[in-house]
């Protein structure tokens, strides 16, 4: 297509009319009616509009379309170019409505490539005059290749240096082959003379010289034969091209569009009215073809124009974003229908930092009721006991309605943990964890980053201590819970374990309990931690020391309590708070 | 997997429509309206028994969401829902007396008719208690979703069922047709679900809620399976395996992302529990053509001859498709 087309009496009734410097190139693949809309709304402005079809529409449905605009002499159709995305198609189809546009509307000054579902968001004689105003600027988001942060299927600079015969949609495995195939024999296509590549969205508003150059240079041949093979070469052919004629390159798209982490574009509904109000792009694309309310809200005359709200494009930017990064990284610690992370992939595994208490019950009387009173953290007691889930409180339902069953919380033991901090995020949760429990949970915590884990190891035997049982059967028991809490400590000790873990022996925190318990709840308070004036009530530990001597010499060897003394501990006077040495920050 | 197993998994999905096929002679057309049917329309798949109070408010929640048309199998029911059904226009209604357990639970029957009108559609498949919601649905009707789905090249849409229940007896207060049954079934569970992975499969598989927590304490393993992918795109290669909860190929189950992100999703509410349960699960009791010896209608029955409340202080009241996706129930993916 290049030349003067016939003036037929059409196009000179045309010619009359076109008053403007604007003119609109459209691409157009579907939603005949919705661009039938946009085109008239175009010209009812003055201004001139070039269509192109994609040959792939049926005959049919073109000349119906063809045939609903006739009665419009502003709107012009251009020769169909089968078009592909991705591929050449596009561009022509691009080439051919410009010089027909060019070469009919002479006054046209800009010229500005749409599509089918682009919505002009403000009036277009505001448009027409903002671009009256800067005469010889081009205003198309041009940049070079090392410079973008999108990259489909991780080509960028290949674009342009590879061959792309096949379809990127329709046979992606011999897509992917080849190119494969081009990086192993290093093949690499040469970029005609001149040019450096740019890229950068599809949609510009280039001035008549810039586009007329383009379009008449000379090397257009060399030009379009390499960039046939380029990929996505709407994205680059009039970027790259402009950068060799253009005085004054604005690199920005006059079109609001927002890509998602594909590269596919976000689509814009009626509920999405209040934020495209907001906008201060010309035009935004694409939108859903059945949103009546946007169509009807923006594609009016100036009196029935809505009032034009404050323009905040940050605001348009966070929605999608936020989108895209749901998308791409979710909710850290939820487990869900459309979210199940593997652990490899998952460095936060819950959602919240939580503490774990091995133990501390069975040396302190009031250890949870004091624990919550000097943290404010809910505090349950042993979660993972065999028989029960100890809620705080001791309630029988807890948050999200997790049930006290025994049997439900084994039965997926990892997402009862995950589901209980989920519904309590805001709210530190601490509990108590020791050999009597149920261990399905064990590697879970020690893996977990958000684990704290404070352990009074050998403190169980405290639980022998105060029995009653027949004492072969206490010798017996004792034998397994040792067994039992070694085996959890070897995955706290493991290589694995990621979670913060404090292990100390029963003898090292007898001897100076406040200063550990301190450190404790300096860590689940934070830097807005109290200094501790009120111990928790310990148990009475007299005779312990025996009680274990008496272990040992029935033949077992209780270890896990450190180097406790048979005489038990010196009777200290109970301490009044002796200050730890602490550095605080 | 290897290649043998993927293989058997073909084999499988085959008998499946084969099956399906032979069944389709257990069907009678009782009115038939596909021709109505257009390129590009979105269809529903149901099964129902004695369901006449409940439909006309189901029929009018899918059309007000966009569904254009309804394919129903009857499953013998005597209490007038046939004719109503025949009566509406946008309605073809298949009648069988065959048994529903040897159809499979009615898989076969729904996978004959996708495999014959759905070809190439969106195809939802929900019993008439069951109610869609997904990201933005007070918004934006089925077809905008369906044509995002289509854009971004995704071909089933994931919707795990939430069992819903109303505060007080079960049978507190009476549902009156045309009604929407979420006035009275309101509550729900929001966070004791486990979430286990099926390798063979793919799919996620999803138990709890209240009937795990009412029915199932002592035996969780028992408790029904939540995760379901309700819409999808439908190939006459595809087939239903179990219920909704999975399809073979199988890479439709993988409506979930495994590295952290979160794929867009939606909710089934299933409004099973109003007051016409207590006499549903005696009769379906008897009837026994459940999930393996009706063991659900079985717990059902014995709990709800004690004390039929699953209400909860920790139960939630539903708002909307926001408050399940701020729970974490749902997920808008990258739909924005």
């Amino acid at each position: 297509m290049t030349g003067t087309p016939d003036l037929g009496p059409e196009t000179v009734k045309a010619l009359a009319r076109a008053t403007t410097s604007l003119g609109i190139v459209m691409l157009v693949h579907n939603a005949f009616n919705r661009a039938e809309q946009a085109a008239r709304h175009w010209a009812a402005s003055g201004c001139p509009v070039v269509i192109h079809v994609d040959r792939n529409v049926p005959s049919a449905e073109y000349r119906a379309f063809v045939e609903a605009l006739s009665d419009e002499p502003l709107v012009m159709f251009s020769t169909r170019h089968r078009c592909e995305w991705g591929n050449w198609g596009i561009v022509a189809g691009t080439q051919a409505a410009s010089e027909l546009l060019l070469a009919t509307f002479r006054d046209v000054r800009h010229v500005y490539l749409a599509s089918g579902s682009c919505l002009p968001l403000r009036p277009v004689q505001e448009l027409i005059d903002y671009l009256a105003e800067r005469p010889r600027t081009d205003f198309i988001e041009s940049a070079t290749t090392a410079d973008v942060p999108w990259t489909i299927g991780g080509l960028d600079e290949e674009r342009f240096t590879l061959r792309f015969p096949f379809s990127w949609k329709k046979s992606r495995k011999l897509f992917d082959r080849y190119v494969q195939l081009q990086r192993k024999l290093k093949m690499k296509r040469k970029i005609p003379l001149g040019l450096v590549p740019h890229m950068g969205s599809q949609w510009w508003c280039l001035t008549r010289r810039t586009l007329s150059a383009i379009l008449q240079d000379p090397d257009r041949d060399t030009y379009d034969r390499y960039f046939r093979k380029v990929w996505i070469p709407d994205e680059s052919y009039f970027q790259t091209l402009c950068r060799l004629y253009s005085t004054d390159v604005q690199s920005r798209s006059l079109t609001l569009s927002k890509f998602d982490h594909q590269g596919k574009p976000h689509i814009f509904y009626d509920d999405h009215l209040q934020l495209l109000r907001r906008s201060d792009c010309f035009v935004a694309r694409k939108i859903w073809p059945k949103a009546d309310l946007l169509y009807e809200s923006f594609l009016t005359d100036e009196e029935h124009a809505m009032k034009k709200a404050e323009p905040n494009r940050g605001k348009i930017d966070r929605v999608f974003s936020r989108a895209t990064d749901l998308r791409m990284r979710g909710r850290p610690g939820l487990y869900m229908q459309s979210r199940f992370p593997f652990d490899q992939w998952n460095d936060g595994r819950t959602c919240a930092p939580y503490s774990v208490f091995e133990g501390f019950m069975d040396i302190f009387e009031n250890w949870e009721e004091w624990l919550a009173a000097n943290t404010g953290a809910r505090v349950h007691g042993h979660l993972f006991s065999e028989n029960w889930v100890q809620f705080a409180g001791r309630e029988t339902t807890f948050a999200g309605a997790l049930t006290d069953s025994a049997q439900m919380r084994d039965y997926n033991s990892r997402s009862f943990l995950t589901n209980l901090l989920w519904n309590t995020r805001g709210e530190h949760q601490c509990f108590q964890f020791g050999p009597w429990d149920s261990q399905y949970i064990s590697w879970d915590l020690a893996t977990d980053p958000n684990a704290r884990i404070y352990v009074i190891t050998g403190a169980w035997a405290l639980q022998h201590f105060r029995s009653n049982a027949d004492f072969s059967d206490i010798r017996r028991d004792a034998a397994w819970r040792q067994k039992v809490e070694a085996e959890h400590l070897l995955a706290l000790q493991s290589q694995w374990a990621k979670g913060k873990i404090r292990l100390l022996s029963m003898t090292e925190f007898i001897e100076s309990p406040m200063e550990h318990l301190q450190t404790i709840i300096d860590d689940i308070v934070g830097d807005g931690a109290r200094r501790l004036t009120e111990a928790p009530r310990m148990h009475n530990l007299k005779g312990f020391g025996k009680f274990l001597q008496t272990l040992k010499n029935e033949g077992m060897h209780p270890y896990l309590m450190g180097d406790y003394p048979m005489d038990d501990l010196p009777e200290r006077p109970r301490q009044r708070m002796r200050k730890p040495y602490l550095v605080k920050k | 997997m290897g290649v043998l197993g993927t293989y058997r998994l073909r084999l499988r999905r085959k008998r499946y429509i084969a099956r399906a096929i032979r069944k389709r002679r257990e069907l009678r057309s009782v009115v038939n309206r596909t021709v109505d049917i257009k390129p590009g329309q979105i269809l529903l798949f149901s099964t129902q028994r004695n369901e006449k109070i409940r439909l006309p408010y189901f029929l009018k929640y899918y059309r007000d969401l966009g569904v254009d048309h309804f394919l129903i199998v009857d499953n013998d029911s005597d209490d007038g829902s046939v004719p109503y059904l025949a009566s509406q226009p946008d309605v073809s209604v298949w009648h069988t007396k065959a048994s529903y357990k040897r159809a499979r639970f009615g898989v076969d029957w729904l996978n004959y008719l996708q495999w014959k009108y759905a070809h190439d559609h969106w195809s939802l498949v929900v019993d008439p208690d069951e109610f869609l919601v997904y990201p933005f649905s007070d918004t934006r009707p089925l077809p905008a979703l369906c044509d995002w789905l289509d854009a971004s090249e995704i071909r089933s849409f994931g919707a795990m069922l939430l069992d819903m229940y109303p505060k007080g007896r079960i049978d507190g207060q009476p549902y009156r047709e045309g009604q929407n049954p979420l006035e009275i079934a309101s509550w729900f569970d929001s966070g004791n679900y486990s979430v286990k992975h099926n390798s063979t499969y793919q799919n996620l598989w999803i138990q709890g809620g209240p009937r795990a927590r009412a029915f199932f304490g002592d035996n969780p393993g028992r408790a029904p399976a939540l995760n379901k992918t309700p819409l999808v795109k439908w190939h006459r290669s595809y087939v239903y395996v179990s219920s909704t909860h999975m399809l073979l190929p199988r890479k439709l189950n993988k409506t979930y992302d495994t590295t952290g992100g979160e794929k867009a999703s939606g909710v089934l509410l299933h409004t099973k529990f109003l007051d016409t349960f207590t006499q549903k699960a005696l009769e379906e009791l008897k009837r026994k053509q459940h999930y393996s010896g009706s063991v659900e209608y079985k717990a059902y029955a014995e709990a709800l001859s004690q004390d039929p409340d699953l209400w909860c202080k920790w139960s939630e009241k539903y708002i909307n498709w926001r408050q399940l996706e701020i729970l974490g129930l749902m997920s808008k993916g990258n739909w924005a």
